[in-house]
């Protein structure tokens, strides 16, 4: 393919201004900052109550919740991960793409609307409906905050090496800009200055991806399967395939598992349905989220190998040893210095957003979950629970400046795949079988969230990533990196079998009130 | 009275089993189609390094279709809600018989 051959320009001797200070970027970055903190403004004046803080007043539109569900989702470990991820494996790094997305059609089948009908602000509340509410309240709040803090950590730590290595500002400086402003966004904003950062995040991100493959695009006659082969004659045949990166089959099935069903157990995704007004527009939301979220992986076919092809894999792991800056190399070879100052502001920008929605649902753990339900037995008055709430907000983003630093250089993939893992064990099962078994108890679903939380955590540290990697040991007890294909069914079998153990008739019988109120709303 | 509230909770039943073979059917239907994909990535390399045209293998299209896929099965979903499931739902809430 002579043609091809010469669409793909040489590209391995590119330098790269990456890591020095970037006008572009910078100007980029304090307009967003400077929107953002002027919706913060605008939004801080109109949360009065908690249904204002945690809800957004339950006035979100479905298309403004479906752009900000994939704000809240894509983070920088999609964008700049993944394009990372093909540019130097090829194939391997779309296993993560297609991942990623697969756990949306779940929240919508199993979750989204049942979640909406059953709760006010947590997914906590849907147990505490129709279980004991003090025991799932505690179980439930700890899987959610390990959750939460465990993914917040791989968030900092990854904000603080990126944009030290995109603006040249130190780590701890980089984290603590990132603290205060997710803190300032969420403590005088909540939820409503937190939807529409996400919102101006997911656009911005998605017109900026749009924009990179369109440019990869014209420069193979607008046909993918042309830059593919460009790859292949350039990288071999073995780059369409897949390679090393899944040795162990079942770690590739156990992963997939984690990914599928931990997406239906993130708390800040699940928050987001509490913020349209009904079901119907929760349905709607999740249906666009899953049409952008789908795009935008689907783009990542195209930075990726867009990326091997034009800068190549030598150069960009030069400038950085995983590949994260793939995508701002891609942009700078594409559009000089001013493309790569807009799209690492694009990045700066997706990491503060997502760490915002993570800060939140962690606070409302903290003061709605915990404080107000399990503390006060839910009579604490309105005004007292939104100051609890700002303290937590305050509490945590301090805790994640804190442990962002303290994690500074530490492998933190494992963390993600850990978060996720947590989630589909430990909040995705107790969540189904309140919903949709009758059968249920309380004695079921507290052992299905703790025996989740603590299976998996033990498990990672027995797994390879931990022990072999990190602490350098000969060999790991466990053999997979991810735990989810042990501990989702084990987590599902101890609350089917415990309930059948303690079931109970006037549980059972409070589940008509749940079957009614998840199809006809709390109205009823 | 006594009927139409009967009557009303059979409805109700009827619903929500309508709703639960649904949304189990469609997460079955995901399941299999994903890990399809990941079971052919992790026992059957050499057929997805298969080019379907040159530079296309057939990996990179299951995966794009996986993603295709998605769509497809949630629009299937959304359409069922929107016609059946909303409208008994209103039937249910309408009052009287």
């Amino acid at each position: 393919m002579p043609l091809l051959a010469q669409a793909a320009a040489p590209a391995a001797t590119a330098t790269t201004s990456i890591g020095q200070p970037n006008g572009v970027a910078m100007a980029f970055f304090f307009v967003f900052i400077g929107v953002t903190l002027a919706i913060t403004w605008w939004a801080a004046r109109r949360t009065r109550t908690t249904e204002h803080f945690y809800a957004a007043g339950r006035t979100v539109t479905a298309g403004q919740n479906g752009l900000a569900l994939a704000g809240d989702y894509m983070s920088a470990a999609s964008f700049l991960g993944i394009a990372g991820l093909v540019s130097t494996t090829g194939f391997d790094g779309l296993i993560y793409s297609t991942g990623w997305l697969v756990g949306w059609p779940v929240v919508l089948f199993l979750i989204a609307e049942p979640l909406r009908n059953l709760g006010r602000f947590t997914f906590t509340d849907v147990l505490a409906l129709r279980l004991r509410e003090v025991p799932v309240r505690i179980a439930a709040a700890v899987g959610a905050l390990a959750t939460v803090t465990l993914y917040l950590i791989a968030q900092m730590v990854g904000a603080g090496s990126l944009i030290r290595l995109m603006f040249g500002i130190p780590y701890e400086g980089a984290i603590a800009i990132v603290g205060v402003a997710m803190i300032a966004y969420v403590m005088f904003g909540g939820m409503l200055a937190t939807t529409w950062v996400q919102i101006v995040k997911a656009a911005l991100l998605l017109s900026g991806a749009a924009l990179l493959a369109a440019l990869v695009l014209a420069r193979f006659h607008w046909n993918p399967a042309a830059l593919f082969a460009a790859a292949a004659a350039r990288y071999g045949d073995g780059v369409l395939a897949p390679g090393r990166l899944v040795s162990n089959p079942w770690d590739a099935v156990s992963l997939g598992l984690a990914l599928m069903f931990g997406t239906a157990g993130l708390p800040h995704i699940l928050m987001r349905f509490y913020t349209v007004p009904d079901a119907r527009t929760a349905r709607r939301s999740v249906f666009y989220a899953t049409g952008l979220i789908g795009f935008f992986y689907l783009l990542t076919f195209i930075l990726g190998f867009g990326a091997m092809v034009l800068v190549g894999p030598e150069a960009i792991r030069a400038v950085e040893a995983g590949g994260n800056m793939a995508a701002p190399l891609l942009a700078e070879f594409l559009g000089g210095r001013p493309f790569l100052g807009f799209i690492a502001a694009v990045a700066f920008a997706t990491i503060l957003a997502v760490v915002s929605g993570l800060t939140l649902a962690g606070a409302a753990a903290l003061s709605h979950d915990l404080w107000v339900n399990v503390v006060h037995r839910g009579s604490a008055d309105t005004v007292e629970e939104l100051r609890v709430a700002r303290l937590a907000t305050l509490g945590l983003g301090v805790v994640a400046v804190l442990l962002g630093i303290t994690f500074k250089g530490q492998n933190v993939a494992f963390m993600v795949s850990l978060a996720f893992a947590i989630a589909a064990s430990a909040n995705f099962p107790a969540l189904v079988l309140a919903i949709f078994w009758r059968g249920c108890t309380t004695a079921g679903a507290v052992a299905s969230m703790v025996l989740g939380t603590v299976g998996t955590l033990t498990l990672i540290y027995l797994s390879p990533t931990v022990q072999i990697d990190i602490l350098k040991h000969a060999a790991a007890w466990f053999p997979l990196k991810n735990p989810a294909l042990v501990t989702m069914p084990l987590s599902f079998a101890a609350g089917v079998i415990v309930s059948l153990v303690t079931a109970r008739r006037s549980e059972a019988e409070r589940y008509e009130r749940v079957r009614r109120r998840m199809h006809l709303g709390a109205e009823e | 009275m006594a009927l139409a509230v009967d009557d009303r909770h059979a409805r109700l039943e009827a619903l929500a089993a309508a709703r639960w073979r649904v949304a189990l059917g469609l997460t079955i239907a995901m399941i299999a189609v994903y890990f399809g994909f990941i079971a052919l990535i992790a026992f059957n390399r050499p057929l997805l390094a298969t080019l379907v045209v040159p530079g296309l293998s057939l990996g990179i299209l299951l995966g794009a279709l996986v993603i295709v896929g998605a769509w497809v099965l949630t629009w299937i979903y959304v359409r069922w809600a929107n016609v059946h499931y909303d409208t008994h739902l209103d039937r249910l809430n309408q009052p009287g018989p």
